[in-house]
């Protein structure tokens, strides 16, 4: 399987979208990824049913950072009810590439911090944090 | 297959001959021949490794110490002939000294518990660098908890060398032990062993050396060095994973309590309480990794032949060969030391491209498998404020062909991410 870097990858990498922190956000979670050491803090701001803001910081590779970047653009604007619902096959594709199985922790790191900031809000069910096996 | 016409030697054999005798590389990936650059993490084998391993499966497996038929004590023989491969290898003065374990960590975890839990109080001090690998810093971290002791690091310079007077002003606090890396995973510094252990002794600490990086790559005499401890593994020195080494003085060993209880270890076995058996089986708990020690013991034949001076000179002419190389790349950062002070072990940065998706690159353009990450020194990544490296090793097999091919993947990575 060949991954391949496409510029809007780049794009999102070296030009990160909501990046930064809310002072006032009503969930936030953070985590790495402890082989790679990929970093990723994401805060929400929730009004009535939507996510009206979000921010993502984080340190890592081009996979793991653009998909932060890409998936804060899917969040922000939203219902709850429908990014609660968000899993891997947006962030596959958002990405538009292949993703070999030694990447694909980075590219759902932020699903993972994503989904822990609604669950630490209360705004779902807490899902079991355990890795999956590689499909 | 790489077929090198840059002649380079390693002893009296090519490198292209000694090639001929790793299966592996000959390998493709992603249609391209293999260009493996990551024996720090592990090295690849020759066939004789992995048939001795075989022949015993095929011939005459049983268990060790126990059997009174044949094939067990063929096995058992097998067995102890590696363990004097080994001792003759680091050229201990007897094989008793020889303890095999799972892994360097193993080995370092064995002395942390038996020797730490009788010699270490509350407020001794441990004295460590600021290079380890994480299996030479949280045994003694765990060490510490336990006990009271204290830590202490010999910090590094900006090129990845120890601050060797600020050791000496570390040793004055007369710390019970020092632990340190031979050869630096990260970095590929190699650390000055023998004067060190000597500056140790002299206030009275037992030194433990962590040499998985050194005794695969550079002739190492654990009498010369006056060391302590010596904890390395087979699987950087060509031979399989599963089997360590723990070397000890004698007298340590006889004094340290078992780290683990089981048979194969025990004199005699009452309901209530046992005796130890002798060095170095007191060490050994429950059935050992039997293939895993005939294979070590092959590996160690191997290396032999080649000679170590001559391993050690191949590595260094292909890493001067690298630095040159990679220095020419535009935006390439390397780390650590000049080529007089390191073994092959090349960590650097390229512009802001991360160093997974660099070793992505060059393994699907260029089929070169490179490390990428903290290498498990967090604490060394930390202290030359940086998140990852991707890094390049080498061994006997390695040509300055693969470097070539190293460097025009690092090109392709500068393409694909516009710098």
């Amino acid at each position: 399987m060949s991954m391949d870097y496409r510029d809007y990858i780049l794009d999102h990498y070296r030009n990160p979208r909501n990046y930064g922190k809310l002072e006032n956000a009503s969930a936030h979670a953070e985590d790495s990824n402890p082989l790679c050491g990929d970093q990723l803090g994401i805060d929400l701001l929730v009004e009535g049913d939507n996510v009206t803001q979000v921010r993502f910081k984080g340190r890592g590779c081009a996979i793991s950072q653009a998909s932060a970047s890409m998936l804060s653009e899917m969040i922000e604007g939203r219902p709850v009810e429908e990014v609660v619902k968000l899993g891997k096959e947006d962030i596959l594709d958002a990405l538009g590439i292949p993703i070999s199985p030694a990447r694909t922790k980075c590219a759902f790191l932020c699903l993972r911090v994503l989904h822990r900031s609604l669950a630490l809000a209360g705004l779902e069910k807490p899902q079991d944090d355990n890795d999956e096996d590689e499909e | 297959m790489i077929t090198s016409d840059k002649v380079t030697n390693t002893g009296t054999r090519s490198v292209a001959d000694i090639r001929k005798d790793f299966p592996i590389l000959s390998r493709e990936v992603h249609g391209k021949p293999l260009v493996y650059l990551d024996s720090t993490a592990s090295s690849q084998k020759p066939s004789v490794v992995i048939d001795a391993m075989s022949t015993y499966y095929e011939t005459y497996h049983a268990n060790v110490h126990r059997g009174v038929y044949e094939i067990s004590e063929e096995a058992t023989a097998a067995m102890e002939r590696a363990r004097v491969k080994v001792a003759r290898f680091i050229n201990a003065r007897h094989s008793k000294q020889v303890i095999f374990t799972r892994n360097t960590t193993e080995s370092i975890n064995l002395v942390a518990y038996s020797w730490g839990s009788t010699n270490i109080a509350a407020g001794d001090l441990i004295l460590l660098t600021e290079m380890e690998h994480h299996s030479n810093l949280v045994p003694w971290q765990m060490l510490a908890q336990r006990t009271g002791a204290r830590l202490e690091f010999i910090p590094i310079t900006d090129d990845g060398l120890l601050q060797l007077d600020v050791y000496q002003q570390l040793l004055q606090q007369q710390p019970k032990l020092v632990a340190f890396t031979h050869m630096s995973n990260v970095l590929g510094t190699i650390n000055p062993a023998q004067e060190m252990i000597a500056q140790a002794h002299a206030v009275g600490a037992i030194v433990l050396l962590d040499a998985a990086q050194s005794v695969p790559h550079l002739p190492v005499d654990v009498q010369a060095l006056d060391v302590d401890f010596l904890c390395f593994s087979a699987h950087k020195m060509l031979g399989p994973t599963g089997i360590g080494i723990l070397y000890g003085k004698r007298a340590l060993l006889e004094a340290m309590p078992p780290y683990m209880g089981g048979g194969d270890m025990i004199r005699q076995v009452g309901l209530r309480e046992s005796t130890w058996n002798d060095l170095p089986w007191k060490f050994e708990a429950g059935t050992p990794s039997i293939a895993e020690a005939i294979g070590l013991g092959a590996a160690v034949d191997y290396l032999h032949a080649i000679g170590m001076e001559n391993a050690l000179q191949h590595e260094q002419q292909i890493t001067r060969y690298a630095l040159e190389q990679l220095q020419a790349v535009p935006g390439l950062t390397i780390y650590g030391p000049d080529a007089s002070r390191r073994g092959g072990i090349i960590s650097f940065t390229l512009g802001d491209i991360h160093p997974h998706d660099l070793a992505s690159i060059l393994d699907q353009q260029a089929g070169v498998a490179v490390r990428a990450g903290h290498h498990c020194a967090q604490p060394l990544m930390e202290r030359l404020g940086l998140a990852a490296t991707a890094r390049a090793s080498f061994y006997v097999y390695t040509t300055e062909e693969e470097i070539d091919i190293l460097v025009q993947g690092l090109h392709k990575a500068i393409q694909i991410f516009n710098l």
